[in-house]
Formats: structure tokens, sequence, C-alpha cells
């Protein structure tokens, strides 16, 4: 079946003619009408307009022109600008928005010869860490339909894992890519901060905030961060010479790898499962020559104030674009400030409402000192923390979501819980350090994640580290129940 | 320190969010639970610790002053609320 396929294998054969275009794109859209009424991972498909795309592509290979992705179906979490295509953040106070501009990772895509087949689910704004706080829909996690895929790219995680794409995007704030992959089964990649452009990716958290691939495989997702990644002019906070590359992703040994393993994030705080499969895991890894040590990294702890902090305070001045004037839906009240103040009361969803609150009181007079500047302070030092362990060690290693993935409804009422999974995702963040997730084993027939952190720009050597686990682990075949 | 419903009010008037009085309530147990958190870090010594106010600084990024295309009048009002005359409408602020 063409949806098993991995993306590499599916741009091979639509290179050579082995396939067309068409006919993966009609496979993946038939596996989308047959499983997503029950998964909810899809905001928007458009068969019409993804059929239109694959017949340019084919086009263009009987030209003998194409890039790295001919044929490949990426789906693309709904908070990443798409022309002539929906793009809501899951919120309605961009319900019926339509950009009239491609982000640089979707003109990218497109590019590469790769088909957009739809737009994915996520928290509102991207602001949660199980799509529970999508306006729309819940999205399903396809190990168990009853539990949460994570989030906050939780629908582009449930896409990838299902086969009902082999690649898609995510943003990652806090661990928003990361963490649905460990819940998903899947890989899933934040690079160095800088090294994908964020033009057109709606900001939630700028100074933290990273575009990142999803897929079944470490080569697969090597494959698309090397397509997405590069210098943008339009974006100023892209590094220079940031295109990663995916040549020698094979060429990496276990033997004599020094990996960290943070005691801050191997004890109370991981449930019990979770550590079990990670540390079976890691037995197999020390068998190939990997020496893992733990050291303590004390300002973890502090990760994940720092982050609710931080994030909101940028979130409260990213959102004062959602004025109800310039795109999106308008709620009256009284005047210009009243039908501001209205449309955003109605229209943002709660968790919007509270980051946004928080973040402007944290910003506010009086207490700017005390909460936005020392948290600066404090993220200067994890990051530094980090740097110093990476100067005796090549990564940093740790379960990536202290537990499963949970049921759907079951941690709506403990915002704090909700808060904790990003607690071993967060420091990637605050340092811009590349991190991935990647399966390791099972706890409760659910999938656990390993999440690997490596240094600023370190982003080939921590891929190249990843296959070579991969390849080590026995977990990589196993695909969740679904017809 | 907890934060009182007439600063909550203060809060949503400054983020321009038009709350009502159940919404209000709400926002003040959730910000007072979260304010409990940021005593967390307020025992950590960072005297003399610079701020990290972005993932991997940049300093100084320049772009050439050169004029290209963007977007045209049309697409840019196409998602317009309300527009007439190419204009984004908006009520009146200033009264005559």
């Amino acid at each position: 079946m063409l949806t098993q396929l991995s993306a590499t294998e599916l741009a091979a054969k639509v290179r050579s003619g082995d396939v067309s275009a068409v006919e993966v794109t009609e496979a993946h859209l038939d596996r989308i009408a047959k499983l997503d009424s029950e998964l909810g991972a899809y905001l928007h498909v458009d068969r019409e307009e993804a059929l239109r795309q694959a017949t340019a592509v084919d086009a263009m290979v009987k030209a003998g022109n194409g890039g790295f992705l001919v044929g490949v179906p990426v789906a693309v979490k709904d908070n990443i600008s798409t022309l002539g295509m929906p793009t809501t953040c899951a919120s309605r106070i961009l319900e019926g928005y339509v950009p009239p501009f491609d982000a640089t990772v979707v003109a990218k895509l497109k590019e590469a010869g790769a088909i957009v087949i739809g737009k994915t689910n996520l928290d509102e704004f991207a602001m949660g860490t199980s799509c529970e706080n999508s306006a729309f829909q819940d999205t399903h996690n396809p190990w168990d339909p009853d539990r949460s895929p994570g989030g906050s790219s939780g629908g582009s995680a449930a896409a990838v894992a299902s086969e009902m794409a082999p690649l898609s995007l995510g943003s990652d704030t806090g661990g928003s890519i990361r963490m649905p992959a460990a819940l998903c089964g899947i890989v899933g990649f934040k690079p160095t901060y800088g090294r994908i452009s964020r033009y057109g990716l709606v900001a939630f958290g700028s100074s933290l905030d990273q575009i990142g691939p999803f897929g079944r495989s470490i080569e697969d997702t090597a494959l698309l961060a090397s397509v997405l990644s590069g210098h943008d002019p339009l974006d100023s906070t892209s590094l220079p010479d940031s295109a990663i590359r995916s040549e020698g992703l094979k060429d990496g040994s276990l033997k004599g790898l020094k990996v960290a393993l943070p005691k801050q994030l191997f004890g109370a705080a991981i449930n019990a499962g979770v550590m079990d499969a990670l540390e079976m895991a890691i037995e197999n890894l020390e068998r190939e020559g990997v020496s893992c040590t733990q050291v303590d990294m004390p300002s973890i702890d502090y990760g994940v104030t720092t982050y609710y902090i931080i994030a909101p305070a940028e979130a409260s001045s990213n959102l004062a674009r959602f004025d109800g004037v310039r795109f999106g839906p308008q709620v009256q009240g009284d005047g210009h400030i009243g039908n501001f103040s209205a449309t955003r009361g109605k229209l943002f969803g709660h968790e919007v409402k509270l980051r946004v609150m928080v973040g402007t009181y944290a910003l506010s007079a009086g207490y700017y000192d005390a909460f936005y500047h020392r948290a600066q302070q404090v993220r200067g030092l994890m990051a530094a923390e980090f740097e110093s362990v990476f100067r005796s060690y090549d990564l940093v290693m740790s379960p990536t979501s202290p537990i499963v993935a949970f049921k759907l409804g079951e941690l709506k009422q403990d915002p704090m819980a909700l808060k904790m999974l990003d607690l071993c995702t967060i420091p990637a963040n605050m340092g811009g350090f590349p991190s991935l997730s990647l399966p390791c084993g099972f706890s409760q027939d659910l999938p656990v994640g390993m999440c690997l952190t490596g240094p600023v720009n370190g982003d080939e050597r921590l891929l190249q580290t990843a296959y070579a686990i991969e390849q080590a682990l026995p977990w990589g075949h196993r695909r969740p129940p679904l017809p | 320190m907890s934060i009182s419903l007439e600063e909550v009010r203060h809060v949503a008037r400054l983020a321009r969010l038009d709350l009502d009085e159940p919404e209000l309530l709400a926002f003040q147990g959730e910000l007072n639970a979260l304010l409990g958190h940021f005593q967390d870090i307020q025992g950590i010594d960072v005297e003399g610790l610079d701020p990290k106010p972005h993932a991997v600084g940049l300093h100084n990024v320049w772009a050439e002053d050169l004029a290209r295309p963007g977007l045209i009048r049309d697409e840019a009002l196409r998602n317009a609320a309300v527009s007439r005359a190419g204009l984004f409408i908006v009520p009146t602020i200033i009264e005559e």
C-alpha cells in the first residue's frame, strides 16, 4: 500500500516514474476519507486542490524536473500560512481567514515537489499539550482513540502516525512537536532556533517558536528538515548558512558516544512505565558502546515556571494583532476599542485568554522586574548549564513526556498537570538547542519517546546519532492498530 | 502575593479582553494559582546575570533597502471585517 511507504521511497518511485504523484496523493486522500472522521487530525482537506498540485508535479517529473520531495504529501499545522487555503490556528478569531501568501516553509515544500495535502488540528494558537484547546474539534490518538495525541501539534503527529500523510510540519515553543511525536510513536524534530524560517508562522512566543518536521523515521525527518532549512531574508532571526544537510546521515556510530542523563528528569516526576521503557533502551545502547552518565542539572526544575512567564509575555504582545479589523470575524462592541475588546473576549478560547492575561500582568508596571526580567535571567542560567554539559557530553537524553498518552478529558481539570508535561522539552527552547523525540519502547501498549538534545547548530550530528540509535532499538516498525 | 478582582479587571482592560463577571472570577483563581508557581524562581540568585531575551542571539541584522513586490491592495483587504473604497473601516475614533 502506498500509504505505508516512507517519504524517501515515495519520492524515489515518483521520480523514476514507477507511480505518479496523483496516485500517491489519491491513496493518502482515500485514507483520510476512511480514517479521519474518527481521528480528527485534519481541520481542512481540499481534495481537488491537492490533486491539482499532484498533476502539476507529474508534469514537472515528465519534463525531467523535480525536487527532493516529488509527489510526497505533507500535512501542515494550521498555524502556518498557506496561500489560498484556510489558516485558523484552531481559533474562532481566525475562522474564515485565507492567507494571501505562503509561509517560507510552504513555498519550499512546493518547490521541492511536495503536495500540501491538508491543514492539521492544534491547541488554539499552539497553546496546550493535548489538542483539547482547539476551538473546532478533538484529535484522537491513533494508538487508542480514547486518548489524546498530545499537543500542541497533535493533528500533525496523528496524521503521520496513522499513515494519512508520510510527513508533516509542526511548531515547537515548549515541546509542541516533540511531545505529540512521543505520544503518537513517531519522530519529531525541533531544529536549532533560526535554521528553519519562521516567516508565515503565526507567532506565539517569538524567541522560542521553531517550525520543524514529523516523520515515521529519522531518515524521512532529516530529508524534510533539509528541504525546509536555510537562510531566509524574510525572517530576521534566521541564521546565516543555516541549511541542514542530510548527507552523511547514516555514517554515525554509537561507539564512544557520551550521553548525559539529567538527574532531574529521571526521578519522581516521570511515570514508572515510561522510566522502565527508557531504561531498557539505555541498556540496549550501552551494549552498543554508548556511555551514559547521570548529571545534576538543577536549573531544569525552573523550566516550566520560567516558560510560563516568558511565553505568555511574548504571546500577549504577538496576539495584540487580532483586533477584528484586518482579518477574521468581528464582534460589535461600543466604538473602536469596544469592537476590539468584544471580538477578543468572545472569539479567543479560555486558555488563550488566560495566557494573554498572564503575559499582560507579567509585563505590567511594577511586576516587570520580578517576573519577566528575572525569568530571562533564569533562562540564561538554564542555557549556560546545558552549554557546560555539552562541553563534556555529546548530547542530553531524557524521556520526552513524563507520561504516555492520557485519556481525552482526563487532565482537563488539572491545568498545572497539563503544563508539567513540557518539563523535559522546555530547556531546548530556552537555549535554542536542536532537540528531537524518537520512539524508544512501549508502556501499557502505548508508545514512549526518548528526547535527545544537542548543542546549538549540532543538528546534523544529532540526526546522525538519532539514526544510529533508531537502528539499534527494535521499535521502529510497530504501527498503531488501525484498519 | 495574590491578585484582587479589581486587578484582574484592570489587566483584562489592558489586554483588550471583554470578560463577563464569571470569567473574571475564574481568571482570578487561575492567575493566583500561577502566581503561586511564579514564586519558585524568586529565591534563585540571579545577581549580576545578564537576561537572555533570545534563543540564539543575532545582532544588527541589516537588509538591503530595495523595492520589492508587496501585497496588492485588494488582497490585503480580502480578509477585512469591513472595507470600503480601498480602506479598512473602523468606528469613528476622533470626534469632530
